[in-house]
Protein backbone atom coordinates (compact mmCIF):
# COMPACT_ATOMS: atom_id res chain seq x y z
CA UNK A 1 0.00 0.00 0.00
CA UNK A 2 2.66 2.51 1.01
CA UNK A 3 4.72 1.50 -2.03
CA UNK A 4 1.83 2.52 -4.26
CA UNK A 5 0.87 5.55 -2.27
CA UNK A 6 4.21 7.29 -1.87
CA UNK A 7 4.82 7.94 -5.61
CA UNK A 8 1.32 9.36 -5.77
CA UNK A 9 1.97 11.74 -2.88
CA UNK A 10 5.29 12.71 -4.40
CA UNK A 11 3.58 13.37 -7.73
CA UNK A 12 0.94 15.59 -6.17
CA UNK A 13 3.61 17.48 -4.21
CA UNK A 14 5.63 18.04 -7.38
CA UNK A 15 2.57 19.37 -9.20
CA UNK A 16 1.64 21.71 -6.36
CA UNK A 17 5.18 23.07 -6.19
CA UNK A 18 5.21 23.78 -9.90
CA UNK A 19 1.79 25.39 -9.92
CA UNK A 20 2.28 27.71 -6.90
CA UNK A 21 3.79 30.69 -8.79
CA UNK A 22 0.98 30.64 -11.32
CA UNK A 23 -1.60 30.32 -8.58
CA UNK A 24 -0.20 33.42 -6.85
CA UNK A 25 -0.23 35.34 -10.13
CA UNK A 26 -3.84 34.37 -10.83
CA UNK A 27 -4.85 35.34 -7.30
CA UNK A 28 -3.18 38.72 -7.59
CA UNK A 29 -4.71 39.48 -10.95
CA UNK A 30 -8.23 38.97 -9.59
CA UNK A 31 -7.91 41.14 -6.50
CA UNK A 32 -8.89 44.74 -5.87
CA UNK A 33 -5.92 47.00 -5.13
CA UNK A 34 -7.48 47.75 -1.75
CA UNK A 35 -7.60 44.06 -0.88
CA UNK A 36 -4.66 43.48 1.46
CA UNK A 37 -5.46 39.88 2.34
CA UNK A 38 -2.73 37.26 2.05
CA UNK A 39 -1.58 36.43 -1.48
CA UNK A 40 -2.48 32.81 -0.81
CA UNK A 41 -6.17 33.54 -0.22
CA UNK A 42 -8.42 33.53 -3.27
CA UNK A 43 -10.72 36.55 -3.50
CA UNK A 44 -14.37 35.78 -2.90
CA UNK A 45 -15.46 38.11 -5.70
CA UNK A 46 -15.00 38.60 -9.43
CA UNK A 47 -13.12 41.72 -10.49
CA UNK A 48 -12.16 41.70 -14.17
CA UNK A 49 -11.13 45.39 -14.31
CA UNK A 50 -7.45 44.56 -13.78
CA UNK A 51 -7.44 42.72 -17.09
CA UNK A 52 -9.26 45.51 -18.93
CA UNK A 53 -6.94 48.15 -17.51
CA UNK A 54 -3.83 46.14 -18.28
CA UNK A 55 -4.99 45.48 -21.82
CA UNK A 56 -5.71 49.17 -22.48
CA UNK A 57 -2.85 50.79 -20.56
CA UNK A 58 -0.15 48.50 -21.91
CA UNK A 59 -1.69 48.50 -25.39
CA UNK A 60 -1.39 44.74 -25.42
CA UNK A 61 -3.52 44.39 -28.55
CA UNK A 62 -1.06 46.26 -30.72
CA UNK A 63 1.88 44.48 -29.08
CA UNK A 64 0.33 41.10 -29.85
CA UNK A 65 -0.05 42.20 -33.47
CA UNK A 66 3.65 43.11 -33.59
CA UNK A 67 4.53 39.75 -32.07
CA UNK A 68 2.52 37.92 -34.70
CA UNK A 69 4.09 39.83 -37.61
CA UNK A 70 7.68 39.40 -36.39
CA UNK A 71 7.25 35.75 -35.40
CA UNK A 72 5.49 34.73 -38.61
CA UNK A 73 8.04 36.48 -40.84
CA UNK A 74 10.99 35.06 -38.90
CA UNK A 75 9.67 31.50 -38.92
CA UNK A 76 8.89 31.62 -42.66
CA UNK A 77 12.38 32.91 -43.45
CA UNK A 78 14.20 30.49 -41.14
CA UNK A 79 12.41 27.53 -42.70
CA UNK A 80 12.97 28.56 -46.31
CA UNK A 81 16.55 29.83 -46.02
CA UNK A 82 17.48 26.93 -43.72
CA UNK A 83 16.02 24.18 -45.91
CA UNK A 84 17.59 25.66 -49.07
CA UNK A 85 21.00 25.85 -47.43
CA UNK A 86 20.79 22.35 -46.03
CA UNK A 87 20.25 20.60 -49.38
CA UNK A 88 23.67 21.12 -51.00
CA UNK A 89 25.35 20.72 -47.59
CA UNK A 90 23.71 17.33 -47.09
CA UNK A 91 24.00 16.02 -50.65
CA UNK A 92 27.36 17.32 -51.89
CA UNK A 93 29.75 17.16 -48.94
CA UNK A 94 32.77 18.54 -50.77
CA UNK A 95 35.58 19.85 -48.61
CA UNK A 96 34.37 23.42 -49.09
CA UNK A 97 30.76 22.51 -48.29
CA UNK A 98 31.83 20.66 -45.17
CA UNK A 99 33.66 23.77 -44.09
CA UNK A 100 30.50 25.86 -44.63
CA UNK A 101 28.50 23.31 -42.64
CA UNK A 102 30.94 23.32 -39.72
CA UNK A 103 30.94 27.10 -39.76
CA UNK A 104 27.14 27.20 -39.55
CA UNK A 105 27.05 24.71 -36.71
CA UNK A 106 29.82 26.51 -34.84
CA UNK A 107 27.51 29.48 -34.73
CA UNK A 108 25.21 27.52 -32.44
CA UNK A 109 27.59 28.37 -29.62
CA UNK A 110 28.10 32.04 -30.51
CA UNK A 111 26.08 33.69 -27.79
CA UNK A 112 24.25 36.50 -29.59
CA UNK A 113 24.60 38.90 -26.71
CA UNK A 114 28.34 38.93 -26.78
CA UNK A 115 28.14 40.72 -30.12
CA UNK A 116 25.09 42.84 -29.31
CA UNK A 117 27.09 46.06 -28.97
CA UNK A 118 28.57 45.99 -32.50
CA UNK A 119 25.38 44.43 -33.87
CA UNK A 120 23.33 47.28 -32.42
CA UNK A 121 25.70 49.84 -33.94
CA UNK A 122 25.46 48.09 -37.32
CA UNK A 123 21.63 48.09 -37.25
CA UNK A 124 21.68 51.79 -36.28
CA UNK A 125 23.87 52.48 -39.34
CA UNK A 126 21.42 50.56 -41.55
CA UNK A 127 18.57 52.70 -40.12
CA UNK A 128 17.01 49.46 -38.91
CA UNK A 129 16.08 50.49 -35.36
CA UNK A 130 12.29 50.37 -34.86
CA UNK A 131 11.69 48.46 -38.09
CA UNK A 132 10.17 45.03 -38.51
CA UNK A 133 12.76 43.95 -41.06
CA UNK A 134 15.82 44.50 -38.87
CA UNK A 135 14.53 42.59 -35.86
CA UNK A 136 13.27 39.84 -38.18
CA UNK A 137 16.63 39.44 -39.96
CA UNK A 138 18.49 39.35 -36.65
CA UNK A 139 16.13 36.73 -35.22
CA UNK A 140 16.44 34.71 -38.43
CA UNK A 141 20.23 34.83 -38.42
CA UNK A 142 20.48 33.45 -34.91
CA UNK A 143 17.84 30.77 -35.48
CA UNK A 144 19.43 29.58 -38.74
CA UNK A 145 22.29 27.43 -37.37
CA UNK A 146 19.86 25.08 -35.63
CA UNK A 147 17.62 24.95 -38.72
CA UNK A 148 20.57 24.11 -40.97
CA UNK A 149 21.75 21.49 -38.49
CA UNK A 150 18.36 19.78 -38.27
CA UNK A 151 17.49 20.02 -41.98
CA UNK A 152 20.91 18.69 -43.02
CA UNK A 153 20.61 15.80 -40.59
CA UNK A 154 17.16 14.98 -41.88
CA UNK A 155 18.02 15.21 -45.60
CA UNK A 156 20.93 12.81 -45.02
CA UNK A 157 18.42 10.19 -43.89
CA UNK A 158 16.48 10.47 -47.18
CA UNK A 159 17.86 7.79 -49.57
CA UNK A 160 20.06 9.24 -52.30
CA UNK A 161 18.44 6.85 -54.78
CA UNK A 162 15.41 9.12 -54.83
CA UNK A 163 17.52 12.01 -56.16
CA UNK A 164 19.29 9.76 -58.66
CA UNK A 165 16.05 8.27 -59.99
CA UNK A 166 14.67 11.76 -60.54
CA UNK A 167 17.88 12.81 -62.29
CA UNK A 168 17.70 9.83 -64.63
CA UNK A 169 14.07 10.64 -65.38
CA UNK A 170 15.28 14.02 -66.62
CA UNK A 171 14.42 16.20 -63.65
CA UNK A 172 16.89 19.11 -63.60
CA UNK A 173 19.12 19.01 -60.54
CA UNK A 174 17.93 22.27 -59.06
CA UNK A 175 14.32 21.06 -59.25
CA UNK A 176 14.96 17.85 -57.33
CA UNK A 177 14.96 19.81 -54.10
CA UNK A 178 11.62 21.46 -54.75
CA UNK A 179 9.87 18.44 -56.25
CA UNK A 180 11.30 15.50 -54.33
CA UNK A 181 12.97 16.62 -51.11
CA UNK A 182 10.83 19.51 -49.91
CA UNK A 183 7.59 17.54 -49.54
CA UNK A 184 9.46 15.04 -47.35
CA UNK A 185 10.68 17.65 -44.88
CA UNK A 186 7.33 18.10 -43.12
CA UNK A 187 8.13 16.49 -39.73
CA UNK A 188 11.38 18.35 -39.15
CA UNK A 189 9.74 21.55 -40.41
CA UNK A 190 6.99 21.20 -37.80
CA UNK A 191 9.61 20.85 -35.08
CA UNK A 192 11.54 23.87 -36.30
CA UNK A 193 8.42 26.02 -36.57
CA UNK A 194 7.77 25.34 -32.89
CA UNK A 195 11.35 25.86 -31.69
CA UNK A 196 11.90 29.04 -33.73
CA UNK A 197 8.41 30.39 -33.15
CA UNK A 198 8.79 29.99 -29.40
CA UNK A 199 12.21 31.65 -29.29
CA UNK A 200 11.15 34.63 -31.40
CA UNK A 201 7.79 35.05 -29.68
CA UNK A 202 9.40 35.15 -26.23
CA UNK A 203 12.48 37.13 -27.19
CA UNK A 204 13.17 40.09 -24.97
CA UNK A 205 16.79 40.99 -25.35
CA UNK A 206 17.06 41.62 -29.11
CA UNK A 207 13.74 43.44 -29.00
CA UNK A 208 14.96 45.62 -26.14
CA UNK A 209 17.85 46.81 -28.30
CA UNK A 210 16.14 47.09 -31.68
CA UNK A 211 12.54 48.10 -30.91
CA UNK A 212 12.50 51.33 -28.95
CA UNK A 213 9.30 53.00 -30.20
CA UNK A 214 6.03 52.05 -28.61
CA UNK A 215 4.34 51.42 -31.97
CA UNK A 216 6.61 48.48 -32.85
CA UNK A 217 7.12 46.98 -29.40
CA UNK A 218 6.34 43.32 -28.73
CA UNK A 219 4.52 41.90 -25.71
CA UNK A 220 7.51 41.36 -23.39
CA UNK A 221 8.67 44.92 -24.08
CA UNK A 222 5.38 46.67 -23.39
CA UNK A 223 4.99 44.51 -20.32
CA UNK A 224 8.36 45.58 -18.94
CA UNK A 225 7.51 49.24 -19.60
CA UNK A 226 4.09 48.82 -18.09
CA UNK A 227 5.60 47.31 -14.99
CA UNK A 228 8.13 50.07 -14.45
CA UNK A 229 5.25 52.57 -14.68
CA UNK A 230 2.77 50.80 -12.40
CA UNK A 231 5.12 49.17 -9.91
CA UNK A 232 2.75 49.86 -7.04
CA UNK A 233 -0.23 48.45 -8.87
CA UNK A 234 0.82 44.83 -8.74
CA UNK A 235 -2.66 43.53 -9.61
CA UNK A 236 -2.52 45.17 -13.04
CA UNK A 237 0.93 43.82 -13.59
CA UNK A 238 -0.19 40.30 -12.73
CA UNK A 239 -3.18 40.63 -15.05
CA UNK A 240 -0.89 41.86 -17.84
CA UNK A 241 1.46 38.91 -17.35
CA UNK A 242 -1.43 36.48 -17.42
CA UNK A 243 -2.79 37.90 -20.68
CA UNK A 244 0.69 37.85 -22.18
CA UNK A 245 1.27 34.17 -21.46
CA UNK A 246 -2.13 32.99 -22.70
CA UNK A 247 -1.44 32.73 -26.47
CA UNK A 248 1.63 30.51 -26.03
CA UNK A 249 -0.09 28.49 -23.31
CA UNK A 250 -3.00 27.80 -25.68
CA UNK A 251 -0.64 26.72 -28.46
CA UNK A 252 1.21 24.47 -26.00
CA UNK A 253 -1.87 22.67 -24.78
CA UNK A 254 -3.13 21.97 -28.30
CA UNK A 255 0.19 21.06 -29.92
CA UNK A 256 1.94 19.57 -26.90
CA UNK A 257 3.00 16.47 -28.80
CA UNK A 258 5.07 18.53 -31.25
CA UNK A 259 6.82 20.55 -28.56
CA UNK A 260 8.14 17.41 -26.96
CA UNK A 261 8.83 15.21 -30.01
CA UNK A 262 11.00 17.93 -31.54
CA UNK A 263 13.20 18.06 -28.47
CA UNK A 264 13.44 14.29 -28.37
CA UNK A 265 14.54 14.17 -32.00
CA UNK A 266 17.21 16.78 -31.47
CA UNK A 267 18.42 15.02 -28.33
CA UNK A 268 18.77 11.59 -29.82
CA UNK A 269 20.29 12.66 -33.11
CA UNK A 270 22.42 15.44 -31.63
CA UNK B 1 22.03 25.86 -85.34
CA UNK B 2 24.45 23.22 -84.23
CA UNK B 3 26.48 25.80 -82.32
CA UNK B 4 23.35 27.13 -80.61
CA UNK B 5 22.33 23.73 -79.29
CA UNK B 6 25.80 23.08 -77.91
CA UNK B 7 25.91 26.36 -75.98
CA UNK B 8 22.31 25.79 -74.90
CA UNK B 9 23.02 22.38 -73.50
CA UNK B 10 26.28 23.58 -72.03
CA UNK B 11 24.47 26.30 -70.12
CA UNK B 12 21.92 23.81 -68.98
CA UNK B 13 24.62 21.39 -67.96
CA UNK B 14 26.37 24.12 -66.00
CA UNK B 15 23.09 25.26 -64.44
CA UNK B 16 22.41 21.79 -63.18
CA UNK B 17 25.91 20.89 -62.04
CA UNK B 18 26.29 20.24 -58.31
CA UNK B 19 28.41 23.37 -57.95
CA UNK B 20 25.51 25.59 -58.96
CA UNK B 21 23.45 24.06 -56.18
CA UNK B 22 25.82 25.72 -53.76
CA UNK B 23 23.99 28.94 -54.59
CA UNK B 24 21.27 27.60 -52.33
CA UNK B 25 23.25 28.39 -49.19
CA UNK B 26 24.24 31.87 -50.28
CA UNK B 27 21.28 33.60 -48.53
CA UNK B 28 22.25 31.95 -45.24
CA UNK B 29 25.90 32.92 -45.69
CA UNK B 30 24.95 36.53 -46.45
CA UNK B 31 22.96 36.71 -43.21
CA UNK B 32 25.83 35.20 -41.21
CA UNK B 33 28.30 37.58 -42.80
CA UNK B 34 26.20 40.67 -42.11
CA UNK B 35 24.85 39.93 -38.65
CA UNK B 36 27.55 37.71 -37.12
CA UNK B 37 30.98 37.96 -38.77
CA UNK B 38 30.94 41.67 -39.47
CA UNK B 39 29.79 42.56 -35.93
CA UNK B 40 32.48 40.25 -34.49
CA UNK B 41 35.20 42.17 -36.34
CA UNK B 42 33.65 45.48 -35.34
CA UNK B 43 33.43 44.34 -31.72
CA UNK B 44 37.13 43.53 -31.79
CA UNK B 45 37.84 46.98 -33.15
CA UNK B 46 35.66 48.89 -30.65
CA UNK B 47 37.17 46.97 -27.74
CA UNK B 48 40.49 48.73 -28.42
CA UNK B 49 38.91 52.20 -28.41
CA UNK B 50 37.21 54.48 -25.90
CA UNK B 51 34.15 54.91 -28.14
CA UNK B 52 31.06 56.05 -26.22
CA UNK B 53 28.53 54.32 -28.46
CA UNK B 54 27.00 57.44 -30.01
CA UNK B 55 29.47 60.00 -31.29
CA UNK B 56 31.66 59.16 -34.27
CA UNK B 57 34.72 60.37 -32.34
CA UNK B 58 36.95 57.89 -30.52
CA UNK B 59 40.61 57.18 -29.96
CA UNK B 60 42.65 54.01 -29.75
CA UNK B 61 43.44 52.93 -26.22
CA UNK B 62 45.16 49.59 -26.75
CA UNK B 63 44.42 46.94 -24.16
CA UNK B 64 43.09 49.43 -21.60
CA UNK B 65 39.49 48.19 -21.80
CA UNK B 66 40.67 44.64 -21.14
CA UNK B 67 42.94 45.59 -18.25
CA UNK B 68 40.03 47.59 -16.75
CA UNK B 69 38.23 44.27 -16.30
CA UNK B 70 41.04 43.13 -14.00
CA UNK B 71 40.67 46.13 -11.72
CA UNK B 72 36.89 46.66 -11.78
CA UNK B 73 35.18 44.90 -8.86
CA UNK B 74 31.68 45.46 -10.31
CA UNK B 75 32.58 43.66 -13.50
CA UNK B 76 34.39 40.91 -11.64
CA UNK B 77 31.28 40.41 -9.54
CA UNK B 78 29.22 40.09 -12.73
CA UNK B 79 31.67 37.53 -14.15
CA UNK B 80 31.38 35.43 -10.98
CA UNK B 81 27.59 35.79 -11.11
CA UNK B 82 27.56 34.69 -14.74
CA UNK B 83 29.35 31.51 -13.71
CA UNK B 84 26.86 30.90 -10.92
CA UNK B 85 23.93 31.49 -13.27
CA UNK B 86 25.46 29.35 -15.99
CA UNK B 87 27.05 26.44 -14.15
CA UNK B 88 24.66 26.52 -11.17
CA UNK B 89 21.54 26.23 -13.23
CA UNK B 90 23.13 23.70 -15.60
CA UNK B 91 24.00 21.38 -12.72
CA UNK B 92 20.67 21.83 -10.93
CA UNK B 93 18.58 21.47 -14.09
CA UNK B 94 20.31 18.28 -15.09
CA UNK B 95 20.20 16.62 -11.69
CA UNK B 96 16.54 17.54 -11.17
CA UNK B 97 15.65 16.84 -14.81
CA UNK B 98 17.19 13.37 -14.61
CA UNK B 99 15.48 12.67 -11.29
CA UNK B 100 12.11 13.76 -12.67
CA UNK B 101 12.65 11.73 -15.83
CA UNK B 102 13.37 8.55 -13.86
CA UNK B 103 10.34 9.22 -11.67
CA UNK B 104 7.97 10.11 -14.52
CA UNK B 105 9.10 7.60 -17.14
CA UNK B 106 6.04 5.64 -18.19
CA UNK B 107 2.82 5.85 -20.11
CA UNK B 108 0.25 6.37 -17.36
CA UNK B 109 -2.04 9.35 -17.74
CA UNK B 110 -1.11 10.75 -14.31
CA UNK B 111 2.59 10.77 -15.22
CA UNK B 112 1.88 12.45 -18.51
CA UNK B 113 -0.12 15.15 -16.71
CA UNK B 114 2.73 15.83 -14.27
CA UNK B 115 5.17 16.03 -17.22
CA UNK B 116 2.91 18.58 -18.93
CA UNK B 117 2.86 20.72 -15.80
CA UNK B 118 6.61 20.51 -15.16
CA UNK B 119 7.42 21.43 -18.77
CA UNK B 120 4.91 24.27 -19.01
CA UNK B 121 7.13 27.13 -17.68
CA UNK B 122 9.64 26.47 -20.47
CA UNK B 123 7.25 27.88 -23.07
CA UNK B 124 6.72 31.17 -21.23
CA UNK B 125 8.80 34.26 -21.83
CA UNK B 126 11.60 34.26 -19.21
CA UNK B 127 10.77 37.90 -18.54
CA UNK B 128 7.23 37.01 -17.49
CA UNK B 129 8.56 34.06 -15.48
CA UNK B 130 10.77 36.55 -13.65
CA UNK B 131 7.80 38.77 -12.81
CA UNK B 132 5.75 35.80 -11.67
CA UNK B 133 8.47 34.87 -9.16
CA UNK B 134 8.88 38.50 -8.22
CA UNK B 135 5.32 38.32 -6.85
CA UNK B 136 6.58 35.65 -4.45
CA UNK B 137 9.88 37.25 -3.44
CA UNK B 138 8.70 40.85 -3.20
CA UNK B 139 9.50 42.50 0.14
CA UNK B 140 6.28 44.44 0.52
CA UNK B 141 3.37 42.03 0.24
CA UNK B 142 5.21 39.19 -1.49
CA UNK B 143 3.64 35.77 -1.13
CA UNK B 144 6.59 34.30 0.81
CA UNK B 145 6.59 37.17 3.27
CA UNK B 146 2.86 36.66 3.78
CA UNK B 147 3.73 33.20 5.10
CA UNK B 148 6.54 34.54 7.32
CA UNK B 149 4.22 37.18 8.78
CA UNK B 150 1.52 34.60 9.33
CA UNK B 151 4.04 32.51 11.28
CA UNK B 152 4.80 35.57 13.40
CA UNK B 153 8.26 36.18 11.87
CA UNK B 154 9.79 39.33 10.41
CA UNK B 155 9.35 39.72 6.65
CA UNK B 156 12.57 39.09 4.75
CA UNK B 157 13.94 41.23 1.92
CA UNK B 158 14.59 38.19 -0.28
CA UNK B 159 16.15 40.02 -3.21
CA UNK B 160 17.82 42.74 -1.11
CA UNK B 161 20.93 40.67 -0.52
CA UNK B 162 23.19 40.32 -3.57
CA UNK B 163 24.47 36.74 -3.25
CA UNK B 164 21.04 35.49 -2.18
CA UNK B 165 19.38 37.25 -5.13
CA UNK B 166 21.87 35.56 -7.46
CA UNK B 167 21.02 32.12 -6.10
CA UNK B 168 17.29 32.79 -6.10
CA UNK B 169 17.44 33.79 -9.77
CA UNK B 170 19.51 30.70 -10.53
CA UNK B 171 16.69 28.70 -8.95
CA UNK B 172 14.08 30.58 -10.99
CA UNK B 173 15.97 29.78 -14.18
CA UNK B 174 16.25 26.16 -13.04
CA UNK B 175 12.54 25.97 -12.26
CA UNK B 176 11.70 27.36 -15.68
CA UNK B 177 13.90 25.11 -17.80
CA UNK B 178 14.29 21.86 -15.85
CA UNK B 179 11.30 20.55 -17.81
CA UNK B 180 13.43 20.73 -20.93
CA UNK B 181 16.15 18.60 -19.34
CA UNK B 182 13.47 16.21 -18.11
CA UNK B 183 12.02 15.77 -21.61
CA UNK B 184 15.47 15.20 -23.10
CA UNK B 185 16.24 12.53 -20.50
CA UNK B 186 12.86 10.89 -21.03
CA UNK B 187 13.61 10.63 -24.73
CA UNK B 188 17.03 9.22 -23.87
CA UNK B 189 15.53 6.66 -21.47
CA UNK B 190 13.07 5.52 -24.09
CA UNK B 191 15.91 5.04 -26.58
CA UNK B 192 17.62 2.50 -24.29
CA UNK B 193 16.79 -1.01 -25.54
CA UNK B 194 14.82 -3.06 -23.05
CA UNK B 195 17.15 -6.03 -23.61
CA UNK B 196 20.10 -4.13 -22.13
CA UNK B 197 18.24 -3.49 -18.90
CA UNK B 198 16.91 -7.04 -18.76
CA UNK B 199 20.33 -8.54 -19.41
CA UNK B 200 21.72 -6.39 -16.61
CA UNK B 201 19.01 -7.59 -14.26
CA UNK B 202 19.74 -11.22 -15.13
CA UNK B 203 23.41 -10.59 -14.42
CA UNK B 204 22.36 -9.43 -10.99
CA UNK B 205 22.60 -5.67 -11.40
CA UNK B 206 19.74 -3.93 -9.64
CA UNK B 207 18.78 -0.51 -8.35
CA UNK B 208 21.64 1.91 -8.10
CA UNK B 209 24.15 -0.44 -9.68
CA UNK B 210 22.03 -0.94 -12.74
CA UNK B 211 21.60 2.82 -13.04
CA UNK B 212 25.29 3.50 -12.53
CA UNK B 213 26.67 0.87 -14.93
CA UNK B 214 23.92 0.42 -17.52
CA UNK B 215 21.38 3.23 -17.68
CA UNK B 216 23.71 6.20 -17.19
CA UNK B 217 26.35 5.24 -19.79
CA UNK B 218 23.62 4.61 -22.36
CA UNK B 219 22.09 7.96 -21.46
CA UNK B 220 25.27 9.93 -22.14
CA UNK B 221 24.20 11.34 -25.53
CA UNK B 222 21.17 12.90 -23.84
CA UNK B 223 23.41 14.19 -21.03
CA UNK B 224 25.74 15.83 -23.54
CA UNK B 225 22.92 17.50 -25.44
CA UNK B 226 21.14 18.70 -22.32
CA UNK B 227 24.29 20.00 -20.61
CA UNK B 228 25.45 21.95 -23.64
CA UNK B 229 22.13 23.68 -24.30
CA UNK B 230 21.80 24.48 -20.59
CA UNK B 231 25.28 25.99 -20.44
CA UNK B 232 24.61 28.18 -23.46
CA UNK B 233 21.23 29.19 -22.02
CA UNK B 234 22.39 29.79 -18.45
CA UNK B 235 25.38 31.94 -19.31
CA UNK B 236 23.25 34.44 -21.17
CA UNK B 237 20.71 34.95 -18.38
CA UNK B 238 19.24 38.40 -18.83
CA UNK B 239 15.43 38.51 -18.82
CA UNK B 240 15.00 37.13 -15.31
CA UNK B 241 17.52 39.64 -13.93
CA UNK B 242 15.73 42.44 -15.73
CA UNK B 243 12.43 41.35 -14.18
CA UNK B 244 13.58 40.64 -10.63
CA UNK B 245 16.46 42.91 -9.59
CA UNK B 246 17.68 44.98 -12.57
CA UNK B 247 21.13 43.89 -11.45
CA UNK B 248 20.73 45.25 -7.93
CA UNK B 249 21.13 45.83 -5.09
CA UNK B 250 23.82 48.09 -6.51
CA UNK B 251 25.61 45.97 -9.04
CA UNK B 252 25.50 42.80 -6.96
CA UNK B 253 23.35 40.56 -9.15
CA UNK B 254 24.36 41.62 -12.66
CA UNK B 255 25.35 39.01 -15.19
CA UNK B 256 27.78 39.93 -17.95
CA UNK B 257 24.91 40.39 -20.37
CA UNK B 258 22.90 42.75 -18.19
CA UNK B 259 26.14 44.53 -17.31
CA UNK B 260 26.86 45.09 -21.00
CA UNK B 261 23.43 46.63 -21.55
CA UNK B 262 23.99 48.93 -18.59
CA UNK B 263 27.45 49.93 -19.84
CA UNK B 264 26.23 50.74 -23.33
CA UNK B 265 22.97 52.53 -22.63
CA UNK B 266 23.34 53.96 -19.12
CA UNK B 267 27.07 54.61 -18.82
CA UNK B 268 27.89 55.12 -22.52
CA UNK B 269 30.98 53.04 -22.22
CA UNK B 270 30.65 51.12 -25.49
CA UNK B 271 34.33 50.27 -25.88
CA UNK B 272 34.35 48.59 -22.47
CA UNK B 273 31.05 46.83 -23.22
CA UNK B 274 32.53 45.46 -26.45
CA UNK B 275 35.61 44.20 -24.59
CA UNK B 276 33.38 42.45 -22.05
CA UNK B 277 31.40 40.90 -24.89
CA UNK B 278 34.58 39.47 -26.40
CA UNK B 279 35.68 38.07 -23.05
CA UNK B 280 32.28 36.48 -22.53
CA UNK B 281 32.39 35.04 -26.05
CA UNK B 282 35.68 33.35 -25.25
CA UNK B 283 34.49 32.03 -21.90
CA UNK B 284 31.30 30.49 -23.29
CA UNK B 285 33.03 29.04 -26.35
CA UNK B 286 35.78 27.43 -24.27
CA UNK B 287 33.40 26.03 -21.67
CA UNK B 288 30.83 24.65 -24.09
CA UNK B 289 33.40 23.14 -26.44
CA UNK B 290 35.34 21.49 -23.63
CA UNK B 291 32.12 20.16 -22.06
CA UNK B 292 31.09 18.82 -25.43
CA UNK B 293 34.37 17.03 -26.11
CA UNK B 294 34.63 15.71 -22.54
CA UNK B 295 31.11 14.29 -22.55
CA UNK B 296 31.37 12.95 -26.10
CA UNK B 297 34.28 10.82 -24.96
CA UNK B 298 32.08 9.29 -22.25
CA UNK B 299 29.40 8.20 -24.70
CA UNK B 300 29.26 4.51 -25.51
CA UNK B 301 28.26 2.92 -28.78
CA UNK B 302 25.54 0.30 -28.70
Amino acid sequence: MTRRLSPLILGVAVCLFHIVPFFIMLNLSLKLRTDTSSKWVTPGYLYPDNFINAWNEADLGRALGNNIVITAASVALVISVGALAAYPLARYPSRWNNFIYTLSIAMLIVPPLTILVPLYKFVVDLHGINTYWAITLVEVTFALPLAIFMFTGFIKTIPRELDEAALIDGCPRYQIFFRIIMPLLKPVTATLIIITGLAVWNDFQFSLFFLQRKAVMTVPLVLSQFISMYQSDIAWVAAGCLIAMLPMAAVYFFLQKYFVSGLAEAAIKG
Amino acid sequence: MGVLTTTGSRTRKFMSSPVMLNLMYVPALVLFALFVFFPITQGLKWSFTNWNGYLPRYSWVGWTQYTRILTDPKTQRSIINTFIYGLGSTILQNILGLGYALFLNGTSRAKSLVRTIVYFPAIISPLIMGYVWYFLFQYDGGALNDILVMLGRQPLDWLGNGPRAVWLMTLVNTYQFMGVAMMIYLAGLQAIPRECLEAASIDGAAGLNRFRYVTLPLLMPAVTFSMVINIIGGFKLFDVIWAMTLGGPGYASHSLSSMMYDLYFSRQDAGYAAALGNVMFLIIAVISISTLTYLRRKEVEL
